[in-house]
């Protein structure tokens, strides 16, 4: 059964063209991807992320429990409001999800998650939460609004609430705020600058309208994959799984190894893969030839052994297409990947191709 | 709703066929085929000169999402095709019925273009 977020009706009357997503149906472009992809890259888009899983975590060991709970630290977030990107692992170090959690007081927390692993990630947080007398709220009556792109917040604060703007503004990069019911933060999957606004669901459709009239475009789930790829930004289910870690997974970086006196589920399992040499590394590709990179093509390394595309489209910022590739560590700058049996010349790159708007090279 | 112009016959697989003055053949895809596959981005044309069956696939579209065969409607020799898609395979989004035609064909059997679909029926097709 395929559920609706608060926004559908007014996807249908954007012209949204509708499919499911992790059982949600969710507009996948209102006409051109690529032109939605264009408008965030060079003014302001929207997306409804509604679908995704909010949870806000109280109590007094609120610290402790993220502490072990994450492979990032926590600890790293001094000031109310500044969030974090880490993975959430299993025994064997393996990816459940990745996430963002928030810093709001030193008994609140929040947390938002991927929808299509809402159902695990929230058993496995609460089972995780018992020995440390939490109360852990899913915030299933909230929708999120993301506004993206240079022009995004500028346009969005000509449209969202008296109070709430006083606060947005303020907001730094990767901080956020509560205001009242609504909470703004200065984050998103795209590359771009911009917000990603969490708000009751009565007010969203209203909302919706006033960023359309201020000029934000609605966008897709189309152009938010093209974009978070051209970003380097990982998708969990595609580029990490249960089956891999982040050190396979281009995501060492998120993982907080200092103090090496904290404890945190998974840290002897990646310890251990550390020490014995680890096998793969994720990295990025650029098809020169004309053709189309896809998840799951087979990625062919010289004298070294092969990998797999985890990620792949086509590029509307590079006009190249992409990917995001898991390959063994020796690889060098280049390498071949088969597409309808044939074995195409792709360059390795680091895991990122567009910055500030611009192509990285 | 999709366009389904009446003087044109219509595949299965959804390529239109114009039958041209000189007995020649041009075929693209619909409306509706363009539209399930959304924007275009590369094209790869079939060889001009090959001779090639009904059915057969010839030519590879993809879009972001995904990528597509396109088959033959009609047996015959591939005379011409649209170099511009080279470039610019977002023609085909714009304008499937005209720009966006792909390959001409010199039939080898004639027969076989009354075994396509006429408007009606390729309507009928698309909105089951």
């Amino acid at each position: 059964m395929s559920k609706k977020t608060v926004l559908y009706a007014k996807h249908v009357e954007y012209g949204g063209k509708i499919v499911d997503f992790a059982g949600f149906m969710m507009p996948v472009n209102y006409g051109s991807q690529v032109d939605e992809h264009h408008q965030v890259r060079s003014d302001a888009g929207m997306f409804d992320v509604s679908h995704m899983t909010i949870v806000d975590i109280y109590g007094d060991h609120v610290t402790e429990y993220l502490q072990y709970l994450l492979a990032n630290d926590v600890a790293k977030l001094k000031t109310p409001g500044k969030a974090l990107y880490s993975c959430m692992l299993n025994e064997k170090g393996g990816v459940i999800d990745d996430l963002i959690v928030y810093y709001l007081r030193p008994d609140w927390f929040r947390m938002v998650v991927n929808a299509a692993t809402r159902d695990k990630d929230i058993a496995w947080l609460q089972k995780q939460a018992k020995p440390f007398d939490l109360e852990l709220i899913e915030r299933a009556q909230t929708a999120m609004i993301a506004v993206q792109g240079p022009k995004a917040r500028e346009k969005a604060m000509l449209a969202l609430p008296v109070d709430v703007v006083e606060a947005a503004a303020g907001l730094d990069r990767f901080f956020g705020c509560a205001c009242g019911e609504w909470f703004v933060g200065r984050t998103g999957y795209t590359g771009e600058d911009g917000f990603e606004i969490m708000l009751p669901e009565s007010e969203a459709a209203a909302l919706w309208d006033k960023l359309a009239h201020v000029g934000i475009k609605p966008c897709g789930l189309g152009a938010r994959d093209t974009l978070r790829l051209e970003a380097g930004m990982n998708l969990y289910g595609s580029d990490m799984s249960e089956d891999t870690t982040p050190l396979v997974s281009g995501l060492g970086w998120t993982i907080a190894w200092e103090p090496a006196s904290r404890d945190f589920i998974g840290r002897q399992a990646l310890q251990a893969q550390r020490d014995a040499g680890v096998p793969q590394k994720l990295v990025g590709l650029v098809l020169e030839d004309r053709g189309v990179l896809r998840g799951h093509q087979k990625v062919v390394v010289e004298n070294i052994g092969e990998g797999e595309i985890t990620s792949g489209t086509f590029s509307p910022t590079l006009k190249k297409s992409i990917a995001l590739a898991r390959v063994p560590k020796a690889t060098g700058d280049t390498c071949q990947v088969e597409i309808r049996g044939k074995l195409l010349d792709a360059r390795v790159v680091k895991p990122v191709f567009v910055r500030d708007g611009q192509a990285v090279e | 709703m999709s366009e389904v112009p009446a003087e044109l016959r219509y595949t299965r697989s959804h390529e239109w066929v114009r039958e041209e003055d000189d007995g020649t053949v041009t075929v693209g895809i619909t409306d509706h085929a363009q539209g399930l596959l959304g924007d275009l981005v590369f094209v790869e044309l079939p060889e001009v000169g090959a001779d090639m069956a009904a059915d057969d696939a010839c030519c590879v579209i993809e879009s972001v999402k995904a990528a597509s065969d396109v088959y033959m409607p009609i047996s015959g020799e591939i005379i011409e095709v649209n170099e511009l898609l080279s470039e610019e395979p977002e023609i085909i989004n714009s304008s499937p019925f005209d720009d966006g035609w792909i390959f001409k064909i010199q039939p080898s059997a004639e027969q076989e273009l009354d075994n396509l679909l006429d408007a009606d029926s390729y309507q009928a097709e698309i909105e089951d």
